[in-house]
């Protein structure tokens, strides 16, 4: 379980969180939708300890997560903008998070590094790779280590369709085996396959957060991208 | 630790800079000891070169490389581990490369042509002021967010410290030359890691009397096995403080 109580964090005057307050459980797979800088990817730091919130808290399975570093053997993050060592081979730098993470998770997941065959890249440099190929190596490091909390900033952003269904169907296996999920992006209809819930943000403020069929049935629409959009025209 | 240090240091290694650096002090050495026949003068000439290129270099590539390494510093960010932890691998990778350089370089064509306890106080001289400035640089850097910005803020501090200090002690004796400031000089000294390092090599040299009253003081206060413990000290402090400083920042720093 995952729980973030009065959230806030600013930079500067920005506002970026104000008071979020939210709560996930085991299974549960969450969509952030918002517009450019409400404040999605802001949350998601928060919660890996990369953007240290103003006030506020956030624990992980009870135990809190800020000031803390241990319960990160429990996340995978596959970043918006992966950045690795420009001078790194793809193949060292899986060997490095290999060995910096080990003895902090009990089974290693390479499903999607054979999906993607990255062996075919292993030899390249970092800095020569196209975008939707680190991509690729984010995806693989995030799901490598099992973990109990997946956080997909922008996924699917960058991947060609066959990578992208791979990727997709991975989330999938994962959500069913229990896990929490969270996502961030801007194409709803991936949104609507992967996730239960929706989280909807604006200027750091959590306008709503239910599930996406409660968000249906309100509006009485079948597709989440018409449900949004009668719900932002109401207001 | 020492997993992420390994990290470091093949990365700092694969560098050119460094290497070019190591041979540049080589060169510089050599050529000094040939040119002035006589062991004692060639270490005279070396010590001011060290004195002024050692803390550039240090400053100057420990910040660029600080800066580079960011998303290395971002991806061990969001793994399970501290960010201390991360600051201090940087820490360690920068100071044994440094070390290496000026053992390699420095060390060699002194125990070739000056051994004997003056070279080797240069050499660990040196590599304690190459140290203090990584140390330096990494504090300066993770206060300021802006590389350019950054790297000049790492010039600045070089510029003082290596030229501007000497310039205002000079303009604060002669301002109060009527009072007695030999005992103030000891703290000042202190207070700029280049001068303390100039100190205690010229101190060993013997040659300490060319340095007037000022320079018997010093000896009477830094020639004694307190004064070098002293000197000492006050050396890893400035090697301690900022790293230290810097590891608390950072870790509350937003990446």
């Amino acid at each position: 379980m995952l729980e973030s109580t009065n959230l806030s964090k600013s930079f500067g005057k920005l506002k970026a969180l104000d008071n979020v307050s939210i709560r996930m459980e085991a299974g549960q797979a969450v969509s952030f939708i918002g517009p450019n800088g409400s404040g999605k990817t802001t949350f998601l730091k928060c919660l890996l300890g990369l953007v240290i919130p103003d006030s506020g808290g956030l624990t992980l399975n009870g135990k809190p997560i800020l000031g803390n570093w241990d319960y990160r053997r429990h996340i995978g993050y596959m970043p918006q903008i992966g950045r690795y060592p420009d001078n790194m081979r793809v193949g060292q730098v899986f060997d490095m998070v290999k060995e910096i993470r080990r003895g902090t998770f009990s089974r290693l997941d390479d499903d999607l590094m054979q999906a993607f065959e990255v062996d075919k890249f292993a030899h390249k440099a970092m800095r020569t790779l196209s975008g939707g190929t680190r991509q690729k190596v984010s995806a693989c490091l995030a799901f490598m280590f099992d973990p109990d909390v997946l956080i997909l900033d922008e996924p699917t952003a960058g991947l060609d369709p066959v990578a992208s269904e791979i990727l997709k169907e991975k989330v999938l296996a994962e959500k069913a085996k229990g896990k929490i999920v969270l996502v961030t992006s801007h194409i709803l209809s991936d949104l609507e396959e992967l996730t239960t819930d929706v989280m909807y943000i604006i200027e750091g403020k959590v306008q709503f957060y239910q599930s996406i069929e409660q968000l249906k049935s309100r509006t009485g629409e079948d597709k989440l991208n018409r449900a949004l959009a009668r719900i932002m025209q109401g207001k | 630790m020492i997993r992420i240090v390994k990290y470091v240091l093949y990365d700092i290694l694969q560098n050119r800079i460094v290497i070019g650096y190591t041979l540049f002090l080589f060169a510089v050495s050599f050529g000094l000891f040939n040119l002035s026949g006589d062991a004692t003068k060639g270490l005279v000439s070396l010590l001011n070169v060290v004195l002024i290129v050692t803390p550039l270099v240090s400053i100057v590539f420990a910040t660029i490389h600080f800066y580079n390494a960011s998303e290395f510093i971002e991806l061990l960010a969001a793994q399970p581990i501290r960010r201390s932890v991360i600051v201090w691998s940087e820490f360690i990778g920068l100071a044994v490369a440094m070390i290496l350089s000026i053992l390699l370089g420095l060390g060699i064509p002194v125990a070739l042509f000056a051994a004997g306890a003056t070279g080797l106080t240069l050499v660990i001289v040196a590599a304690g002021l190459s140290v203090a400035f990584v140390s330096i640089a990494l504090l300066a850097s993770i206060l300021t967010r802006d590389k350019a910005k950054g790297i000049g803020v790492a010039l600045l501090l070089w510029f003082y410290f290596a030229l501007l200090y000497d310039a205002l002690v000079l303009f604060l004796m002669f301002s109060f030359a009527d009072y007695p400031l030999e005992k103030a000089m000891v703290a000042v000294i202190a207070l700029n890691p280049i001068d303390l390092a100039r100190v205690v090599v010229l101190l060993q040299m013997d040659i300490s009397a060319l340095m007037g009253y000022t320079g018997a003081l010093f000896r009477e206060f830094l020639g004694t096995g307190w004064g070098v413990g002293f000197a000492v000290i006050v050396l890893l402090l400035w090697v301690l403080v900022p790293i230290g400083v810097g590891v608390r920042v950072f870790r509350r720093k937003d990446l």
